[in-house]
Protein backbone atom coordinates (compact mmCIF):
# COMPACT_ATOMS: atom_id res chain seq x y z
CA UNK A 1 0.00 0.00 0.00
CA UNK A 2 1.71 3.30 -0.77
CA UNK A 3 1.73 6.08 1.24
CA UNK A 4 -1.11 8.64 0.53
CA UNK A 5 0.00 12.30 0.29
CA UNK A 6 1.27 13.84 3.45
CA UNK A 7 -1.67 16.91 2.85
CA UNK A 8 -4.64 14.95 2.49
CA UNK A 9 -3.66 13.12 5.83
CA UNK A 10 -2.78 16.86 7.48
CA UNK A 11 -6.36 17.95 6.45
CA UNK A 12 -8.09 14.78 7.53
CA UNK A 13 -6.66 14.26 10.46
CA UNK A 14 -6.81 18.20 11.50
CA UNK A 15 -10.92 18.20 10.39
CA UNK A 16 -11.00 15.07 12.40
CA UNK A 17 -9.54 17.00 15.89
CA UNK A 18 -11.52 20.25 14.67
CA UNK A 19 -14.82 18.12 15.06
CA UNK A 20 -14.24 16.47 17.68
CA UNK A 21 -13.67 19.49 19.08
CA UNK A 22 -17.15 21.09 18.18
CA UNK A 23 -18.87 18.07 18.85
CA UNK A 24 -17.32 17.68 22.90
CA UNK A 25 -15.98 21.33 23.16
CA UNK A 26 -13.31 20.21 25.86
CA UNK A 27 -10.54 23.06 24.84
CA UNK A 28 -11.77 26.09 23.41
CA UNK A 29 -14.06 26.99 26.00
CA UNK A 30 -12.52 26.16 28.92
CA UNK A 31 -9.00 28.28 27.70
CA UNK A 32 -11.47 31.08 26.71
CA UNK A 33 -13.25 31.70 30.50
CA UNK A 34 -9.68 30.88 31.57
CA UNK A 35 -8.69 33.44 30.16
CA UNK A 36 -11.24 36.10 31.57
CA UNK A 37 -11.22 34.57 34.96
CA UNK A 38 -7.30 35.38 35.22
CA UNK A 39 -8.06 39.17 33.78
CA UNK A 40 -10.62 39.48 36.87
CA UNK A 41 -8.01 37.70 38.92
CA UNK A 42 -5.54 40.47 37.62
CA UNK A 43 -7.43 43.13 38.73
CA UNK A 44 -7.63 41.82 42.51
CA UNK A 45 -4.55 40.97 42.92
CA UNK A 46 -2.58 44.35 41.67
CA UNK A 47 -5.91 46.41 42.88
CA UNK A 48 -5.74 47.90 39.71
CA UNK A 49 -8.77 49.50 37.16
CA UNK A 50 -6.61 49.96 33.93
CA UNK A 51 -3.00 49.06 33.08
CA UNK A 52 -1.28 50.36 30.00
CA UNK A 53 2.46 49.50 29.24
CA UNK A 54 4.63 46.45 29.97
CA UNK A 55 2.33 45.83 32.79
CA UNK A 56 -0.23 45.40 30.07
CA UNK A 57 1.27 44.04 27.90
CA UNK A 58 2.77 41.56 30.67
CA UNK A 59 -0.35 40.36 31.99
CA UNK A 60 -2.05 40.11 28.21
CA UNK A 61 1.33 37.13 27.61
CA UNK A 62 1.63 35.59 30.63
CA UNK A 63 -2.40 34.93 30.48
CA UNK A 64 -2.66 34.10 27.27
CA UNK A 65 0.35 31.44 27.84
CA UNK A 66 -1.57 29.77 31.03
CA UNK A 67 -4.70 29.53 28.70
CA UNK A 68 -2.19 27.60 26.04
CA UNK A 69 -1.17 25.54 28.49
CA UNK A 70 -4.74 24.14 29.20
CA UNK A 71 -4.77 23.34 25.27
CA UNK A 72 -1.37 21.93 25.14
CA UNK A 73 -2.40 19.52 27.92
CA UNK A 74 -5.72 18.42 26.39
CA UNK A 75 -4.05 18.67 22.50
CA UNK A 76 -3.15 14.33 22.51
CA UNK A 77 -5.56 13.02 25.48
CA UNK A 78 -8.48 11.63 23.20
CA UNK A 79 -6.11 9.81 20.86
CA UNK A 80 -4.12 8.79 24.06
CA UNK A 81 -6.91 7.03 25.36
CA UNK A 82 -9.04 5.95 22.89
CA UNK A 83 -6.75 4.87 20.28
CA UNK A 84 -6.41 7.64 17.91
CA UNK A 85 -2.61 6.79 17.97
CA UNK A 86 -3.05 3.09 17.41
CA UNK A 87 -4.97 3.40 14.42
CA UNK A 88 -2.36 6.40 12.84
CA UNK A 89 0.64 3.94 13.89
CA UNK A 90 -1.87 1.69 12.05
CA UNK A 91 -2.17 3.53 8.34
CA UNK A 92 0.95 4.21 5.99
CA UNK A 93 1.07 7.96 6.28
CA UNK A 94 4.19 9.94 7.07
CA UNK A 95 4.29 10.53 10.96
CA UNK A 96 5.00 14.16 10.65
CA UNK A 97 1.79 14.39 9.30
CA UNK A 98 0.20 13.98 13.12
CA UNK A 99 2.70 16.69 13.97
CA UNK A 100 1.33 19.36 11.26
CA UNK A 101 -2.52 18.73 12.16
CA UNK A 102 -1.83 18.59 15.93
CA UNK A 103 0.00 22.29 15.51
CA UNK A 104 -2.85 23.23 13.42
CA UNK A 105 -5.21 22.58 15.64
CA UNK A 106 -3.63 24.02 18.49
CA UNK A 107 -3.21 27.12 16.75
CA UNK A 108 -6.93 27.28 16.10
CA UNK A 109 -7.42 26.42 19.54
CA UNK A 110 -5.66 29.75 20.45
CA UNK A 111 -7.17 31.86 17.71
CA UNK A 112 -9.95 31.33 19.08
CA UNK A 113 -8.79 32.31 22.71
CA UNK A 114 -8.20 35.07 21.38
CA UNK A 115 -10.43 36.05 19.72
CA UNK A 116 -12.16 36.03 23.08
CA UNK A 117 -9.76 37.31 25.12
CA UNK A 118 -8.12 40.39 23.31
CA UNK A 119 -11.65 42.04 23.33
CA UNK A 120 -11.97 41.08 27.00
CA UNK A 121 -8.55 42.41 27.79
CA UNK A 122 -9.46 45.69 26.26
CA UNK A 123 -12.75 45.83 28.03
CA UNK A 124 -11.69 44.90 31.19
CA UNK A 125 -8.05 45.81 31.73
CA UNK A 126 -6.15 47.90 29.05
CA UNK A 127 -5.91 51.89 29.55
CA UNK A 128 -5.26 53.20 26.25
CA UNK A 129 -7.95 52.47 23.31
CA UNK A 130 -6.82 48.94 21.54
CA UNK A 131 -7.29 50.68 18.01
CA UNK A 132 -3.88 52.13 18.10
CA UNK A 133 -2.38 48.83 18.81
CA UNK A 134 -4.13 46.56 17.12
CA UNK A 135 -2.10 46.05 13.74
CA UNK A 136 0.98 45.40 15.58
CA UNK A 137 -0.64 43.29 17.90
CA UNK A 138 -1.94 41.18 15.34
CA UNK A 139 1.13 40.11 13.91
CA UNK A 140 2.44 39.78 17.56
CA UNK A 141 -0.26 37.16 18.17
CA UNK A 142 0.69 35.62 14.81
CA UNK A 143 4.21 34.99 15.89
CA UNK A 144 4.09 33.83 19.14
CA UNK A 145 0.74 31.81 18.05
CA UNK A 146 3.00 29.57 15.81
CA UNK A 147 6.03 29.21 18.94
CA UNK A 148 3.45 28.19 21.05
CA UNK A 149 1.55 26.06 18.70
CA UNK A 150 5.13 24.16 17.64
CA UNK A 151 6.35 23.41 21.23
CA UNK A 152 2.93 22.73 22.68
CA UNK A 153 2.85 19.97 20.21
CA UNK A 154 6.15 18.72 20.87
CA UNK A 155 5.61 18.63 24.69
CA UNK A 156 1.82 17.64 24.38
CA UNK A 157 3.18 14.69 22.60
CA UNK A 158 5.99 14.16 25.16
CA UNK A 159 4.25 14.50 28.05
CA UNK A 160 0.49 12.50 27.23
CA UNK A 161 1.85 8.89 27.80
CA UNK A 162 3.28 9.71 31.03
CA UNK A 163 1.73 8.95 33.91
CA UNK A 164 1.62 12.54 35.57
CA UNK A 165 0.84 14.12 32.44
CA UNK A 166 -1.43 16.86 33.50
CA UNK A 167 2.04 17.92 35.54
CA UNK A 168 4.69 17.48 33.28
CA UNK A 169 2.84 19.22 29.95
CA UNK A 170 3.12 22.66 32.10
CA UNK A 171 6.19 21.75 34.07
CA UNK A 172 8.21 21.15 30.31
CA UNK A 173 6.44 23.52 28.08
CA UNK A 174 6.38 27.32 30.55
CA UNK A 175 10.26 27.03 30.69
CA UNK A 176 10.53 26.81 26.76
CA UNK A 177 7.88 29.56 26.64
CA UNK A 178 9.26 31.85 27.96
CA UNK A 179 11.48 33.53 25.63
CA UNK A 180 8.54 33.68 23.48
CA UNK A 181 6.33 35.49 26.49
CA UNK A 182 9.66 37.80 26.56
CA UNK A 183 9.72 38.67 23.18
CA UNK A 184 6.08 38.87 23.05
CA UNK A 185 6.02 41.16 25.98
CA UNK A 186 8.55 43.37 24.99
CA UNK A 187 7.13 43.91 21.52
CA UNK A 188 3.79 44.55 22.45
CA UNK A 189 5.12 46.86 25.35
CA UNK A 190 5.32 50.20 23.46
CA UNK A 191 1.77 49.64 21.65
CA UNK A 192 0.01 49.97 24.85
CA UNK A 193 2.20 52.77 26.19
CA UNK A 194 0.52 56.26 26.08
CA UNK A 195 1.51 57.67 23.86
CA UNK A 196 1.97 54.76 21.61
CA UNK A 197 5.33 53.71 20.44
CA UNK A 198 6.43 51.95 17.28
CA UNK A 199 6.38 47.96 17.33
CA UNK A 200 9.83 47.03 17.66
CA UNK A 201 10.63 44.95 14.85
CA UNK A 202 14.13 43.33 16.51
CA UNK A 203 11.51 41.33 18.43
CA UNK A 204 9.19 40.06 16.20
CA UNK A 205 12.38 38.60 14.44
CA UNK A 206 13.40 36.96 17.09
CA UNK A 207 10.32 35.21 17.08
CA UNK A 208 9.91 34.16 13.75
CA UNK A 209 13.43 32.72 14.29
CA UNK A 210 12.45 30.95 17.64
CA UNK A 211 9.16 29.31 15.94
CA UNK A 212 11.59 28.63 12.75
CA UNK A 213 14.62 27.03 15.16
CA UNK A 214 11.77 24.87 17.15
CA UNK A 215 9.30 24.21 13.81
CA UNK A 216 13.05 22.16 12.84
CA UNK A 217 13.42 20.87 15.95
CA UNK A 218 9.86 18.89 16.11
CA UNK A 219 10.10 18.14 12.87
CA UNK A 220 13.42 16.32 13.35
CA UNK A 221 12.27 14.42 16.67
CA UNK A 222 8.27 13.98 16.80
CA UNK A 223 8.20 11.02 15.29
CA UNK A 224 10.46 9.62 17.80
CA UNK A 225 7.51 10.10 20.22
CA UNK A 226 5.18 7.73 18.10
CA UNK A 227 6.88 4.54 17.97
CA UNK A 228 5.83 1.55 20.29
CA UNK B 1 34.97 -2.13 31.55
CA UNK B 2 34.11 1.44 32.81
CA UNK B 3 36.24 1.03 35.98
CA UNK B 4 39.71 0.87 34.02
CA UNK B 5 41.81 3.54 34.97
CA UNK B 6 39.55 5.31 36.99
CA UNK B 7 42.02 5.34 39.74
CA UNK B 8 44.48 7.66 37.70
CA UNK B 9 41.86 9.54 36.41
CA UNK B 10 40.72 10.44 40.18
CA UNK B 11 44.39 11.49 41.86
CA UNK B 12 44.59 13.52 38.22
CA UNK B 13 41.18 15.39 39.37
CA UNK B 14 42.52 15.57 42.75
CA UNK B 15 45.52 16.81 42.18
CA UNK B 16 44.67 19.48 39.81
CA UNK B 17 41.51 20.94 41.98
CA UNK B 18 44.28 21.39 44.69
CA UNK B 19 47.07 22.91 42.58
CA UNK B 20 44.33 25.22 41.35
CA UNK B 21 42.76 26.30 44.82
CA UNK B 22 46.58 26.54 45.55
CA UNK B 23 47.25 28.71 42.43
CA UNK B 24 44.08 30.84 43.38
CA UNK B 25 44.55 31.66 46.75
CA UNK B 26 48.19 31.96 46.71
CA UNK B 27 49.53 32.85 43.37
CA UNK B 28 46.80 34.62 40.95
CA UNK B 29 46.90 38.70 42.31
CA UNK B 30 43.91 40.09 43.71
CA UNK B 31 41.66 41.91 41.35
CA UNK B 32 42.05 46.10 41.50
CA UNK B 33 38.41 46.78 41.75
CA UNK B 34 36.21 43.78 43.82
CA UNK B 35 39.37 42.20 45.65
CA UNK B 36 39.67 38.91 47.12
CA UNK B 37 35.83 38.45 46.36
CA UNK B 38 36.47 38.31 42.53
CA UNK B 39 38.43 34.93 43.11
CA UNK B 40 34.96 33.13 43.40
CA UNK B 41 35.09 33.34 39.58
CA UNK B 42 37.73 30.05 39.65
CA UNK B 43 34.62 28.44 40.67
CA UNK B 44 31.84 30.31 39.23
CA UNK B 45 32.75 30.71 35.68
CA UNK B 46 34.25 26.96 35.03
CA UNK B 47 31.35 25.05 36.46
CA UNK B 48 28.85 27.41 34.60
CA UNK B 49 30.78 26.48 31.57
CA UNK B 50 31.42 22.73 32.34
CA UNK B 51 27.76 22.59 33.15
CA UNK B 52 26.17 23.59 29.95
CA UNK B 53 28.97 21.69 28.28
CA UNK B 54 27.93 18.63 29.71
CA UNK B 55 23.83 19.60 28.85
CA UNK B 56 25.11 19.55 25.06
CA UNK B 57 27.24 16.34 25.47
CA UNK B 58 24.12 14.92 26.81
CA UNK B 59 21.87 16.19 23.78
CA UNK B 60 24.33 14.47 21.64
CA UNK B 61 24.94 11.53 23.05
CA UNK B 62 20.82 11.34 22.72
CA UNK B 63 21.31 12.10 19.25
CA UNK B 64 23.68 9.09 18.96
CA UNK B 65 20.82 7.24 21.72
CA UNK B 66 18.35 8.20 18.89
CA UNK B 67 19.83 7.29 15.79
CA UNK B 68 21.66 3.77 16.69
CA UNK B 69 18.57 2.49 19.47
CA UNK B 70 21.71 1.86 22.02
CA UNK B 71 21.04 2.29 25.36
CA UNK B 72 24.67 3.04 26.67
CA UNK B 73 23.80 5.95 24.62
CA UNK B 74 20.97 6.73 26.69
CA UNK B 75 22.38 6.30 30.28
CA UNK B 76 25.47 8.61 29.03
CA UNK B 77 23.17 11.05 27.89
CA UNK B 78 21.48 10.55 31.44
CA UNK B 79 24.57 10.49 33.60
CA UNK B 80 25.77 13.71 31.95
CA UNK B 81 22.12 15.58 32.65
CA UNK B 82 22.17 13.96 36.19
CA UNK B 83 25.92 15.48 37.00
CA UNK B 84 25.59 18.45 35.22
CA UNK B 85 21.76 18.99 37.57
CA UNK B 86 24.28 18.82 40.45
CA UNK B 87 27.02 21.48 39.33
CA UNK B 88 24.54 23.62 37.66
CA UNK B 89 23.05 24.19 41.37
CA UNK B 90 26.42 24.90 42.25
CA UNK B 91 26.54 27.18 40.00
CA UNK B 92 23.52 29.23 41.41
CA UNK B 93 24.95 28.94 44.86
CA UNK B 94 27.99 30.55 43.75
CA UNK B 95 26.67 33.07 41.47
CA UNK B 96 24.25 34.36 44.61
CA UNK B 97 27.43 34.55 46.45
CA UNK B 98 29.07 36.23 44.21
CA UNK B 99 25.85 38.98 43.76
CA UNK B 100 25.35 39.22 46.69
CA UNK B 101 29.04 40.25 47.77
CA UNK B 102 29.34 42.85 44.46
CA UNK B 103 26.36 43.93 43.71
CA UNK B 104 24.55 43.74 47.10
CA UNK B 105 21.77 41.33 46.19
CA UNK B 106 21.18 37.66 46.43
CA UNK B 107 20.01 37.77 43.41
CA UNK B 108 19.87 40.45 40.37
CA UNK B 109 16.86 40.20 37.64
CA UNK B 110 18.61 42.85 34.91
CA UNK B 111 21.53 40.24 34.67
CA UNK B 112 20.72 38.15 31.57
CA UNK B 113 23.39 35.19 32.10
CA UNK B 114 21.99 34.70 36.05
CA UNK B 115 18.13 34.49 34.28
CA UNK B 116 18.82 32.66 31.37
CA UNK B 117 20.82 29.98 33.99
CA UNK B 118 18.25 29.77 36.12
CA UNK B 119 15.66 29.17 33.07
CA UNK B 120 17.33 26.67 31.87
CA UNK B 121 17.70 24.80 34.99
CA UNK B 122 13.93 24.79 35.40
CA UNK B 123 13.80 23.29 31.83
CA UNK B 124 16.39 20.33 33.17
CA UNK B 125 14.74 20.07 36.34
CA UNK B 126 12.09 18.43 34.89
CA UNK B 127 14.38 15.48 33.27
CA UNK B 128 13.87 13.35 36.21
CA UNK B 129 10.45 13.86 36.61
CA UNK B 130 9.72 12.73 32.46
CA UNK B 131 11.60 9.45 33.16
CA UNK B 132 9.78 8.40 36.21
CA UNK B 133 6.43 9.27 34.97
CA UNK B 134 6.88 6.56 31.93
CA UNK B 135 7.15 2.75 33.11
CA UNK B 136 8.19 1.28 29.65
CA UNK B 137 11.94 1.51 29.59
CA UNK B 138 12.69 2.47 25.81
CA UNK B 139 9.66 4.84 25.91
CA UNK B 140 11.43 5.99 28.79
CA UNK B 141 14.74 6.52 27.00
CA UNK B 142 13.33 7.66 23.85
CA UNK B 143 11.10 10.49 25.61
CA UNK B 144 14.12 11.68 27.27
CA UNK B 145 16.12 11.54 24.33
CA UNK B 146 14.19 13.87 22.91
CA UNK B 147 13.88 15.98 25.72
CA UNK B 148 17.29 15.85 25.81
CA UNK B 149 17.87 17.45 22.31
CA UNK B 150 15.08 19.73 22.58
CA UNK B 151 16.26 21.07 25.62
CA UNK B 152 20.37 21.13 24.56
CA UNK B 153 19.30 23.21 21.85
CA UNK B 154 17.09 25.53 23.79
CA UNK B 155 20.44 26.18 26.03
CA UNK B 156 22.18 28.50 23.31
CA UNK B 157 18.89 29.97 21.73
CA UNK B 158 17.98 31.08 25.48
CA UNK B 159 21.08 32.57 26.24
CA UNK B 160 21.01 34.65 22.85
CA UNK B 161 17.33 35.46 22.92
CA UNK B 162 17.50 36.76 27.33
CA UNK B 163 20.67 38.51 26.65
CA UNK B 164 19.19 40.32 23.96
CA UNK B 165 16.39 41.87 26.01
CA UNK B 166 18.52 43.81 29.11
CA UNK B 167 21.53 45.55 29.21
CA UNK B 168 23.90 43.77 30.52
CA UNK B 169 26.18 44.18 34.07
CA UNK B 170 27.61 41.22 34.06
CA UNK B 171 31.65 40.75 33.77
CA UNK B 172 32.36 38.88 30.43
CA UNK B 173 35.44 37.28 30.09
CA UNK B 174 36.27 37.94 26.44
CA UNK B 175 39.54 36.56 25.08
CA UNK B 176 42.11 39.38 26.88
CA UNK B 177 40.12 40.70 29.94
CA UNK B 178 41.95 38.40 32.32
CA UNK B 179 45.55 39.68 32.22
CA UNK B 180 48.52 37.54 33.03
CA UNK B 181 48.18 35.37 35.80
CA UNK B 182 44.46 35.37 36.11
CA UNK B 183 43.96 34.02 32.98
CA UNK B 184 46.70 30.88 33.27
CA UNK B 185 44.61 29.88 36.49
CA UNK B 186 41.26 30.39 35.33
CA UNK B 187 42.80 28.21 31.96
CA UNK B 188 43.73 25.65 34.88
CA UNK B 189 40.33 26.03 36.78
CA UNK B 190 38.23 25.16 33.72
CA UNK B 191 40.71 22.37 33.32
CA UNK B 192 40.27 20.82 36.80
CA UNK B 193 36.53 21.50 36.93
CA UNK B 194 36.51 19.43 33.46
CA UNK B 195 38.46 16.43 35.11
CA UNK B 196 35.77 16.81 38.16
CA UNK B 197 32.48 16.53 35.51
CA UNK B 198 34.37 13.41 34.28
CA UNK B 199 35.51 11.98 37.07
CA UNK B 200 32.11 12.01 38.52
CA UNK B 201 30.91 10.46 35.03
CA UNK B 202 32.87 7.66 34.92
CA UNK B 203 32.13 6.78 38.28
CA UNK B 204 28.30 6.85 37.64
CA UNK B 205 28.50 5.05 34.70
CA UNK B 206 30.81 2.19 36.32
CA UNK B 207 28.33 2.55 39.31
CA UNK B 208 25.86 1.97 36.71
CA UNK B 209 27.38 -0.24 34.77
CA UNK B 210 28.55 -2.71 38.00
CA UNK B 211 24.86 -2.97 39.13
CA UNK B 212 23.86 -4.61 35.73
CA UNK B 213 26.56 -6.88 35.79
CA UNK B 214 25.30 -7.81 39.37
CA UNK B 215 21.83 -8.33 38.55
CA UNK B 216 22.39 -10.05 35.57
CA UNK B 217 24.55 -12.70 37.50
CA UNK B 218 22.07 -12.99 40.11
CA UNK B 219 19.24 -13.81 36.85
CA UNK B 220 21.89 -16.33 35.57
CA UNK B 221 22.29 -18.16 39.24
CA UNK B 222 18.47 -18.47 38.89
CA UNK B 223 17.79 -16.24 42.02
CA UNK B 224 14.27 -15.23 41.51
CA UNK B 225 13.04 -12.31 39.92
CA UNK B 226 12.37 -10.54 42.56
CA UNK B 227 16.16 -10.28 43.60
CA UNK B 228 16.96 -9.45 40.08
CA UNK B 229 14.55 -6.43 40.11
CA UNK B 230 15.84 -2.98 41.27
CA UNK B 231 14.75 -2.38 45.00
CA UNK B 232 13.06 0.83 43.89
CA UNK B 233 11.93 2.72 41.38
CA UNK B 234 14.56 5.68 40.05
CA UNK B 235 14.45 7.80 37.15
CA UNK B 236 17.39 6.10 35.96
CA UNK B 237 17.64 4.19 32.81
CA UNK B 238 16.85 0.60 33.66
CA UNK B 239 19.99 -1.25 33.62
CA UNK B 240 18.78 -4.89 32.79
CA UNK B 241 18.92 -4.49 29.05
CA UNK B 242 22.34 -2.64 29.02
CA UNK B 243 23.74 -5.48 27.53
CA UNK B 244 24.41 -8.11 30.68
CA UNK B 245 27.72 -9.48 31.56
CA UNK B 246 30.39 -8.99 29.40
Amino acid sequence: MSAPPTRRVVSALLRKDLRVELRSFESMPAMALFSVTTFVLFHFGLQKDSLSGELASGVLWVTLLFAAVLGINRLFVADAEQGGFDGFLLSPADRNALLFAKALALLAYLVVLELVAVPAFALLLLGPPIGQALPGLLAVLALADIGVAVIGTLVGALAVRTRARDLLGPLLSLPMLVPVVLGAALATKPLFATPAGTLPLRWLAVLALYDLVFALIAFALFEFLLED
Amino acid sequence: MYGKRLRALSLTTFAALTLTLVLVFFWAPNDADQGFLQKIIYIHVPLAIITLCGFIFGAVAAIAHLRTRDPRWDMRSYVAIHISLVFGVGVLITGSIWAKGAWGHWWVWDEPTLVSFLLIMLLYATYQPLRFAIEDPERQARSASVFAITAGCFVPINFAIVRLSTAYVHPRLGSGSLPGRMGVVFALAIVAIALLWITLWRYEMTSKHAGAQLRALKRLLGGDEDDAAPLRRSAAPSVTHLGGVS
